[in-house]
């Protein structure tokens, strides 16, 4: 791409309608996904990005342009953003081949210019042969691809994907997926994308906020929101269900460790500095912290971090099995998931009495 | 047959259509895409033709529109001769009846272009005009078409506001549908017999082509949702 790149910041407020309340910037070559659950106000965020949707109030601006200020009453159209906009079910236009979808986005140059760009981002797709097919004709996966050649074509300053796998099936899911991974090494726009499947942004992006009910919850990289998170809303709503009370007995600064009484167990965290001993705490652990039957040695010794159970309940989904097992001295349940072929090696069944073990650098205390 | 009434009914019938469908495409087009505060009623009015006897949107057109009123007059001024009793009042009133029968079929099929194809086309950084033709017309067509065929037929076939507007002035208001009338109050049965065949013919065929169209666009829309 030869065109200047700037990065995007976007802060939008507005309490009519659909209620939103978020800030943050994506860099360019950055990849920030935008998750959360369904009408929590992701598509409108990037409607409002692009221009389709006018905020109430805030500012969005490309490098130092502003596309919209409330209160200088600036309001660029999507035609004058000049972006790239992949909505969840495509938007091709019905009439139009591919080629000439593609070719459709690029009035912005020369005519005897169109169709050779339109036909080489068509290729870089990987879509084949397929240039005068209309859009009935093409599968999921190639629609996607067609409306992805036609968003990029544009050279845009801004890439917005609105849930962009949602569509497709799974095998195509998990073939867009690298395709986009390595499109990502070659983009050096900012690239939003919504989704409300966390494991799409664990895989593709390099940021992500987490929008629930029009707030902002957390931003941060996917790894760090997910094991990190600032507080038990942000882990509910990324799937961490191991939400436990316990009190801080000890704070050993020289070994980074805090201490933890969890019922009649010693838990040791990463080290919070800001707790003081006694204080009630929240913590959180998430399914890659939860190890069964193998206590590895390392910096902790076998009388802590480790909880024997009771397994309640095993349902098994496809590959995985999803084991629920009460802990031994506390009326807490533990949640986990381990692959099938382990379950079965470490002979895991519903009544089984086991031990697990939590690993302390992923034990996370919420913010009071 | 009165051959002159036939060419008379079928060039109202094409003044109409050339000045409606352009207008009704703009109307139907913002009614699709907007909602504003008292849409109901604004569509509402749109539809009143279809449910008022003709004779009284009539009278009111020649109330309305008559030498007595001071819009009449306004007219006059301007045109230089009164709407009643005139071809070109037979027009407006056309045009005015007939405004349900091309805002329909054309407010449907509006409706039926996704959202997220007008929003792609936004970003894609076309002009309004350039969505309109290039984008939005070669999906919303079947609409357009069902429209001018509808309202063609109809003005071809109206009686009550010509009557009413235009009175019985042969090469200028005298359409078929009058000429039916008179004929058959002449007791020339034979003459009214045939073109009131040539109405009925036209006007099945109308109805085919018009459900045949509503079936495709149906199709499109259940097609384009998917």
């Amino acid at each position: 791409m030869s065109q200047d790149v700037s990065d995007l910041y976007c802060r939008i407020k507005q309490d009519k309608q659909i209620r939103l309340d978020a800030e943050f910037s994506c860099k360019a070559g950055e990849v920030m996904a935008v998750v959360g659950p369904s009408g929590g106000g992701k598509s409108t965020l990037l409607r409002m990005i692009a221009g389709l949707n006018q905020p109430e109030s805030g500012e969005i601006r490309y490098g130092d342009k502003p596309w919209f200020k409330g209160d200088a009453k600036v309001n660029l159209s999507p035609q004058q953003r000049h972006l790239g906009y992949v909505p969840q079910h495509f938007g091709l236009f019905p009439n139009l081949t591919a080629l000439e979808n593609v070719v459709a986005a690029l009035d912005h140059i020369p005519k005897p210019e169109r169709i050779p760009r339109a036909k080489e981002w068509l290729e870089r797709v990987n879509l084949h042969g397929l240039p005068d097919r209309l859009p009935a004709n093409l599968s999921g996966g190639q629609r996607q691809r067609v409306a992805l050649a036609r968003a990029l074509a544009r050279e845009p300053s801004v890439l917005l994907l609105d849930e962009p796998f949602s569509a497709v099936d799974r095998e195509t899911r998990e073939r867009l997926y690298l395709e986009l991974a390595r499109l990502k090494e070659q983009l050096s726009i900012p690239v939003v994308m919504v989704t409300h499947d966390l494991n799409e942004a664990l895989l593709l992006a390099d940021n992500m906020i987490l929008i629930s009910q029009g707030k902002m919850l957390q931003q941060g990289k996917p790894q760090e929101v997910l094991t990190r998170p600032r507080n038990e809303a942000v882990a509910k709503q990324m799937g961490l269900r191991n939400l436990f009370d316990a009190h801080v007995i000890a704070q050993e600064e020289e070994r980074q460790i805090t201490w933890l009484k969890f019922g009649e167990h010693l838990i040791a965290s990463t080290y919070f500095d800001s707790l003081e001993v006694g204080t009630k705490v929240r913590w959180v652990i998430p399914n890659q912290g939860i190890r069964f039957n193998s206590i590895k040695q390392g910096r902790l010794c076998r009388s802590f971090n480790k909880l024997d159970i009771t397994i309640d309940s095993m349902l098994t989904m496809g590959e995985t099995v999803r084991i629920v097992a009460s802990v031994k001295g506390v009326r807490h349940q533990i949640n986990a998931e381990v692959p099938l072929h382990l379950a079965l090696k470490l002979e895991l069944a519903k009544g089984v009495n086991t031990t697990v073990a939590l690993k302390s650098e992923l034990i996370h205390i919420l913010d009071q | 047959m009165d051959w002159e009434a036939l060419g008379l009914s079928i060039k109202l019938s094409s003044v109409t259509v050339l000045i409606l469908i352009p207008f009704a495409i703009l109307l139907s087009r913002y009614l699709a895409y907007h909602h504003f505060t008292g849409k109901s009623w604004v569509e509402a009015l749109i539809m009143v033709p279809l449910v008022l006897p003709p004779t009284v949107i009539g009278y009111y057109l020649l109330v309305g529109l008559g030498s007595q009123s001071w819009l009449g007059q306004m007219l006059e001024e301007l045109l230089g001769h009164q709407l009643v009793f005139n071809f070109s009042g037979l027009v407006v009133a056309s045009i005015l009846v007939n405004i349900p029968f091309a805002v329909q079929p054309i407010q449907r099929a509006f409706e039926a272009v996704p959202e997220e194809v007008r929003d792609a086309a936004a970003c894609c950084g076309m002009s309004r005009m350039k969505v309109l033709f290039k984008i939005e017309l070669p999906m919303v067509w079947p609409g357009v078409l069902t429209a001018l065929v509808l309202c063609f037929s109809h003005v071809l076939g109206e009686f009550g506001v010509v009557l009413m507007m235009g009175g019985n002035i042969a090469g200028e208001t005298k359409t078929i549908a009058i000429s039916i009338y008179d004929s058959v109050q002449a007791f020339d049965f034979a003459s009214a017999g045939q073109m009131s065949l040539v109405l009925l013919i036209f006007a099945v065929t109308v109805l085919a082509f018009t459900t045949s169209l509503s079936r495709r666009m149906g199709a499109a829309h259940v097609s384009r949702r998917q």
